[in-house]
């Protein structure tokens, strides 16, 4: 089997795990797809899942409510192994690639990183994945029978769902004691559509000026726009944005049809979050800015006075 | 305690990358000691100038350049260094079993790590070699305290930001945040040289990589680069909707 463990926020299925379903799909394999579901109080995750694929395996437990990469990766490596699993695909959400290294090693197996696409080849599975701050374009192959792989978010579209309903089963695990306590969260939830998931974001940089002003030209243009927001690490350093906002190495990776760059210079920490955008808009006042040089279109100009007029144009419609 | 701190060098991030017969090449690049390695080593560094009886070892796997790395790590104020030289790429998870007969031969029970090495753009040495040793780990730390032997923070996770705690012996991947790390100076510079650095060969481990690289390239995405001059502010938006319009069509 193809072992998916899915990922899931508030009681549905995220984007990623559509999109690995379609990851499985494209494969072509035999193999029966089965959607792992772990969690606390996760039936109706379980019930959309079971629109996706060939057999839903259930684990709702308190003890899962809430993440733990040694119970994550102890549940998945046992499933994949009473499964005859030939390949287990995880999310590459940072919780994904913090525990799929423990199931690899768990297991004695492969472990195939942020991958943006996967195919059969004789013998063997391939698999393209960025490196050097995705600059460049990296093909792997091995050739292990079980190989775990974390898939990157947006990489693959998300896959229709199928004509029947999967059966259900529960699964019984024997888990681990929780080590890591988890003693305060402090969550960066927002009405808007989320980052990883949106097909537009505006993401703004330390040229927006303020908090104030982020909040009425970066939000007030996502608005106008249906979009997500994003920042830099140098306006979240700043304080004036969540943690959860921010775009680049160290912070999320997107891949929307429309970024929207707003008072960002372009660093390439900055770059290797959202260089594979489709349409990359920039606006900035300096026209050296490297930000430029992967832009589509750019304005040259002063972001207070430019954003307040697209958002007025856009109204004006 | 003793620490052990994994570092690893890595090419600028402003250096070019280059791609000779399918192979990243960096013959000629300018290395430095990966930014997500210093936040760890200054950690050390600052746990030892807080309590007494901390050890800091560093350690690389990598290529012979990878000396340069531990140097660097040297002169900042780490005791002694450790290389595994290694001609051959290896794969995160052959990395991680060295790591781990390291952390045991030497009996460390602090691993620092960065968080995203900036070559491999991995993620998953920390946790690797947590899960070997069968120890916990706390990844993308941006705040810690060690009292004995607990150990709290802070850390970034899917959405947004938690505090946990837990005990030693464990795994702690660094980022950005977590301190300000200082510059090695000259007169350390010059100690450095004279510091221990222990050269172990890749074959006392026996760990072999189980995924091959089959070649890499560079896609750069020809971009439009169509620029206004936005002086004249509502006509440049005008422009720009226009062109997101009808050429773009990404606005309805
Ligand atoms: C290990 C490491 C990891 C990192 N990870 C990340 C990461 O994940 N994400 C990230 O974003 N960064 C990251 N960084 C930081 C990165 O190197 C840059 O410092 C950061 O991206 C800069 O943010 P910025 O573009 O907002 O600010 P700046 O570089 O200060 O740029 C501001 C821009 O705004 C323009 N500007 C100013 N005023 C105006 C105005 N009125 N109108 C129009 N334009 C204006 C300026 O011309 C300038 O180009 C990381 C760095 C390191 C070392
Ligand atoms: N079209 C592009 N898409 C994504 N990144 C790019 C693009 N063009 C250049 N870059 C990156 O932007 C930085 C500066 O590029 P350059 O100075 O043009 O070589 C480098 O890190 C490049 O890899």
């Amino acid at each position: 089997m193809i072992l998916i463990v899915a990922e899931h926020l508030d009681g549905k299925l995220s984007k990623s795990t559509y999109e690995m379903v379609q990851a499985a799909r494209e494969l072509k394999r035999e193999a029966p797809v089965s959607l792992l579901v772990l969690g606390s109080g996760v039936a109706s995750v379980a019930s959309e899942a079971a629109k996706l694929c060939d057999q839903v395996l259930v684990a709702d437990l308190s003890a899962l409510a809430q993440y733990d990469a040694e119970l994550w990766s102890a549940a998945v490596a046992q499933i994949a192994y009473e499964g005859e699993a030939s390949l287990v695909l995880i999310g590459g959400s940072r919780s994904g690639r913090e525990y799929s290294p423990r199931v690899a090693v768990k297991l004695d197996i492969p472990l195939l990183e942020d991958v943006v696409s996967l195919t059969d080849v004789d013998g063997g599975i391939e698999a393209e994945r960025y490196t050097f701050l995705a600059r460049v374009t990296e093909r792997v192959r091995t050739e292990a029978p079980l190989v775990v792989v974390s898939i990157k978010p947006g990489a693959y579209t998300p896959a229709a769902p199928l004509a029947q309903n999967a059966e259900e089963f529960d699964v019984e695990l024997a888990l681990p004691e929780r080590r890591v306590e988890v003693t305060g969260r402090e969550s960066a939830k927002t009405e808007r559509v989320s980052l990883s998931e949106a097909d537009v974001v505006v993401a703004g940089g330390r040229g927006v000026g303020s908090a104030e002003s982020f909040t009425k030209i970066v939000e007030g243009l996502a608005d106008q726009l249906g979009a997500a927001v994003g920042a830099t690490r140098a306006v979240v350093d700043a304080g004036w944005r969540p943690y959860a906002e921010q775009v680049g190495q160290t912070g999320k990776t997107v891949q929307p049809k429309v970024y929207w760059a707003i008072g960002i210079s372009g660093a390439v920490q900055h770059l290797s979050g959202m260089g594979k955008s489709k349409v990359i808009i920039a606006i900035n006042k300096d026209a050296e800015a490297p930000i430029f040089k992967i832009a589509d279109y750019g304005i040259v100009g002063d972001v207070k006075e430019i954003v307040p007029a697209i958002i007025e144009k856009l109204r004006s419609k | 305690m003793k620490i052990l701190a994994v570092v690893r060098q890595v090419p600028d991030a402003e250096e070019n990358v280059r791609i000779i017969e399918g192979r990243v090449d960096l013959a000629s690049s300018k290395l430095v000691l990966d930014t997500m390695d210093e936040y760890g080593i200054e950690e050390a560094l600052r746990l030892r100038e807080r309590t007494s009886e901390v050890e800091i070892v560093a350690l690389a796997v990598g290529s012979a350049r990878s000396e340069e790395a531990l140097r660097t790590a040297l002169a900042l104020g780490s005791d002694r260094a450790i290389l595994v030289e290694s001609s051959e790429p290896l794969d995160v998870i052959a990395v991680s079993s060295i790591v781990a007969q390291v952390a045991q031969s030497e009996s460390v029970n602090l691993i620092f790590c960065g968080g995203q090495q900036a070559d491999w753009d991995s993620q998953a040495l920390g946790a690797a070699v947590a899960e070997r040793l069968k120890w916990p780990q706390a990844t993308w730390v941006t705040s810690l305290t060690v009292d004995g032997d607990r150990i709290s923070g802070k850390h970034d996770v899917d959405e947004g930001t938690e505090t946990f705690a837990l005990s030693l012996p464990a795994v702690i991947t660094t980022q950005q945040g977590l301190n300000e790390p200082r510059y090695p100076t000259l007169p350390n510079i010059m100690k450095a040289r004279k510091k221990e650095l222990t050269r172990k060969k890749l074959i006392e481990f026996g760990t072999s990589p189980r995924v091959t690289p089959v070649g890499s390239s560079i896609q750069i995405k020809e971009r439009l680069r169509k620029m206004l001059d936005g002086k004249d502010a509502p006509a440049a938006a005008g422009q720009l909707v226009d062109l997101l319009r009808s050429e773009a069509r990404v606005i309805a």
